[in-house]
């Protein structure tokens, strides 16, 4: 049936997801508390939770419901985004329960399942529920077979069940194969939400809103101008308390395996036919596909561990020595891959990937390099400073589009020399926008999928990065690298060999 | 900030530009230009909005301000550009004597280049937006209609002039409630066959609400005068019970659905900045507001 009040043409009507709950398991952690949380209110207070929306959390620790209100208050307090308000947390405050227990145990399913069903019952969350597994990805496994032994997993006529997941999806093919089957036993394809919260929905849409909404880029987005294209995400900060999850997965799988191949996909991809989610899923698919590496590994790889020294003018351990870390570790904190794309669209323009913690600066951007102008009418010393014009979408911290080209230097000398052109939608454009996890608590509880990588997705970004975690394995070390520059020399000597350099973030 | 007295157009362009360049800030883009059209007493606050909207919506704010009198003509400016207080950059003029009957042309020198213009009374608006000489510069006219002494004649006022691009804050304070009662909707219900529209004698949006439900449903819609703040209800009735919102108190709403426990929402009355913020987000005509427009004088007088 549809809605009488809503018509497509009525732009400001937000949608609000309907009754529901959310199950939180591993409510206590450091994620719940700082993102998840906050989240929550933020959407509530923006008047986009549904009236008698629900908050379960679900973990070890010995909680009455008001202690965990009270940590989940404070966690608002702490990271909400948006003022806090007594009435938006009132509203929020009547629909939060506890359940404690262990992950494995039945009863405390058992409990959980007749929380939900009071839920129904009192605040009419009408069995529409989801789960947020905040779990190390081993226990998975554990929740989703409690869930469907429990019955918690079965949906009623006009009711969801949900379940939402976080990277890693798995730590290589084969375990995100079984990752993909054990989910599928229980939820059908399309209730599994696979989370990757360094890819906000914001960023999605202003990459496909510069290629296809514009007239002048796309015809130069290919290989007849472009020389490569250079993915960068570097972080500043090291591994932090999370050497328990980092120690054995490093860079590759935190990073590329996912958010660098979703940029990669987003940018080398063809237009969809239609924004609609399957459209736009089709032609990640099908140029993840496309995504070949190069024969010698040794030569299009480099990979480094931080070491401790001055960053930034503050004095930091480096990887080895950070508390929880195994001192013989050889976790890369630091990986950069080059690929290739096997298209007509592509063919000979390779992709640089790199990622890295302990770097100069945070910074999360894809720049298209362009080749060199075929002639120039100049002579050689007018235009010894001009470099490669660049197209740079940033995603953050400032979301926006730089243009590098060369321009002439004011005076009567004939110089040419690059130049940037910078827009942004504002400084502080983030500060409002809503935040990343924000965007996909809402469409999970809105059930909109569209930008959530299927599992076919994750299952080729396995297939294209497996070759290089296996010739790592086998290769030694990763070269230690100064915290706070740009990563090892390995990775600067991977570009020189192909005649480039790593632009400057 | 900069202040300029007895001032020409031109010399504002020149001490933007060379504000700008001296704070580094030549390459910030301006994304519109908003014209706040305030008397001396509302400017303060009306500019202090708009900046507050610039976070979101890096644009170029004129403020004019007309003090038409006896004395000489004569603009004075003061000019703060973006990097000091946000995004935004601000001009207030004030048009002193005969000049503050010809806004138009010192507006007109001071557009950001080929970027939209959006013109917002923030005092008393014209007549017809669209024929206002600043109405004419601007695809979008923001109006507010509950200024206005007799809030719901102006409305019709509004009505009778409407042109594709004209808005009103008005309609913009229903969003909230039109959001809620959509999603109420969007749950399994029984056929709705009327409605009520609860809200203060001369509040303006309640028949902009009331004629939005009566085009949606196509059921009758009566009206309620309550004593406020603002609107207070809407009741949809329905063969098994009331759909209701209620919000006595300006800030917290109860919302029944028949079949479903009551729950608390917050519904706060949104401060100006908000409303300006969902203005700006889309600069297209709104066409659910010209309907809601169009019928709205047939909700004008409250029910019995």
């Amino acid at each position: 049936m549809t809605n009488p009040l809503r018509d497509p043409r009525d732009r400001r009507l937000p949608r609000i997801a309907g009754p529901c709950s959310l199950v939180i398991f591993g409510v206590t952690g450091d994620l719940a508390r700082r993102k998840l949380m906050p989240a929550i209110y933020d959407l509530a207070n923006r008047g986009l939770l549904p009236p008698g929306f629900a908050l379960v959390g679900f973990a070890r620790r010995e909680f009455a419901t008001q202690d965990f209100a009270q940590v989940v208050h404070d966690a608002v307090r702490e990271h909400a985004r948006t003022p806090f308000n007594e009435d938006t947390w009132q509203q929020l405050a009547a629909g939060i329960r506890y359940v404690m227990g262990d992950l494995g145990d039945p009863a405390a399913f058992a409990a959980l399942n007749q929380t939900v069903s009071q839920l129904d019952a009192e605040l009419g969350t009408g069995g529409n529920h989801a789960f947020y597994l905040s779990i190390p990805p081993g226990k998975f496994p554990t929740v989703v077979e409690q869930l469907k032994a429990s019955g918690l997993s079965q949906q009623g006529a006009d009711a969801w069940r949900r379940v939402v997941v976080e990277k890693p999806f798995g730590h290589d093919l084969a375990s995100a194969q079984e990752l993909n089957r054990t989910l599928g036993e229980v939820f059908p394809t399309g209730s599994v939400f696979r989370i990757d919260h360094y890819l906000g929905k914001e960023t999605v849409q202003n990459i496909l809103a510069l290629r296809f909404a514009n007239a002048m880029f796309e015809p130069v987005w290919n290989s007849n101008f472009v020389d490569h294209v250079q993915i960068t995400m570097a972080e500043d900060i090291g591994i932090g308390g999370r050497a328990g999850y980092y120690d054995g997965i490093g860079a590759a799988r935190d990073v590329i395996q996912n958010h660098l191949l979703q940029l990669l996909a987003l940018t080398a991809m063809e237009e969809p036919i239609s924004f609609d989610a399957t459209h736009v899923r089709f032609e990640k698919e099908k140029i993840l596909q496309a995504v070949v590496l190069p024969e010698d590994l040794a030569a299009s790889t480099a990979r480094g561990q931080y070491a401790g020294g001055w960053q930034g003018g503050e004095l930091v351990s480096g990887y080895l020595e950070e508390s929880g870390v195994d001192p013989a570790s050889t976790t890369e904190t630091y990986a950069a891959v080059k690929l290739l794309v096997d298209t007509r669209r592509w063919a000979g323009v390779p992709f640089y990937l790199r990622t890295g913690k302990r770097l100069a600066r945070r910074v999360t951007e894809i720049a298209v390099v362009f080749k060199r102008a075929p002639h120039l009418p100049f002579a050689a010393t007018d235009t010894r400073e001009l470099g490669n014009n660049a197209l740079v979408i940033r995603v953050q911290p400032d979301e926006g589009v730089t243009v590098r080209f060369g321009s002439k230097v004011p005076g009567t000398a004939m110089e040419v020399r690059d130049v940037s052109m910078d827009f942004g939608y504002g400084e502080s454009f983030t500060e409002t926008s809503p935040e990343a996890y924000e965007r996909l608590i809402l469409d999970v509880l809105l059930g909109d999928p569209p930008l959530f990588p299927r599992h076919e997705e994750v299952e080729q970004s396995w297939r294209i990065l497996d070759p290089v975690l296996d010739f790592w394995a086998k290769s030694g070390t990763p070269q230690a690298y100064g915290a706070g520059t740009w990563g090892p020399a390995t990775a600067d000597a991977m570009l020189a060999r192909d005649g480039r350099t790593w632009r400057r973030p | 900030m900069m202040r300029l007295e007895d001032t020409t157009v031109a010399a504002i362009s020149e001490a933007i530009r060379e504000e700008k360049s001296r704070k580094g800030a030549i390459a910030v883009g301006m994304v519109l230009t908003l014209i706040v059209v305030a008397d001396e007493a509302d400017q303060a606050d009306a500019l202090h909005a708009a900046s507050a909207a610039a976070s979101e919506h890096p644009m170029r704010i004129l403020g004019i301000i007309p003090r038409p009198g006896r004395t000489e003509a004569q603009l004075d400016a003061e000019i703060s550009v973006a990097g000091a207080d946000g995004p935004g950059e601000v001009i207030a003029l004030r048009l002193r004597g005969a000049m503050a009957a010809h806004t138009a042309s010192v507006a007109l020198p001071l557009l950001v280049p080929d970027a939209p213009v959006v013109v917002w009374w923030a005092s008393d608006a014209p007549k017809s937006p669209v024929k206002d000489p600043l109405g004419q510069l601007a695809r979008r006219r923001i109006t507010d209609a509950s200024l206005a002494g007799r809030s719901r004649a102006e409305l019709q006022v509004h009505a009778t002039q409407y042109a594709p691009g004209d808005t009103d804050l008005a309609w913009t304070r229903t969003t909230p409630w039109r959001a809620l009662l959509a999603a109420a909707l969007d749950r399994p219900h029984a056929r709705v066959t009327g409605a009520e529209v609860h809200a203060s004698r001369s509040n303006p949006s309640a028949p902009l609400l009331a004629a939005w439900l009566h085009s949606c449903l196509g059921v009758p819609v009566t009206m309620r005068a309550s004593r406020g703040p603002g609107l207070t209800a809407v009741h949809l009735h329905t063969d098994t019970g009331d759909i209701s919102i209620t919000r006595p108190d300006g800030t917290k709403a109860i919302l029944q659905v028949p079949g479903y426990p009551a729950s608390e929402v917050a519904l706060r009355r949104r401060e100006t900045r908000d409303l300006l913020l969902e203005e700006l987000r889309r600069l297209d005509p709104d066409e659910v507001y010209a309907q809601a427009l169009a019928l709205s004088p047939q909700f004008h007088a409250d029910g019995p």
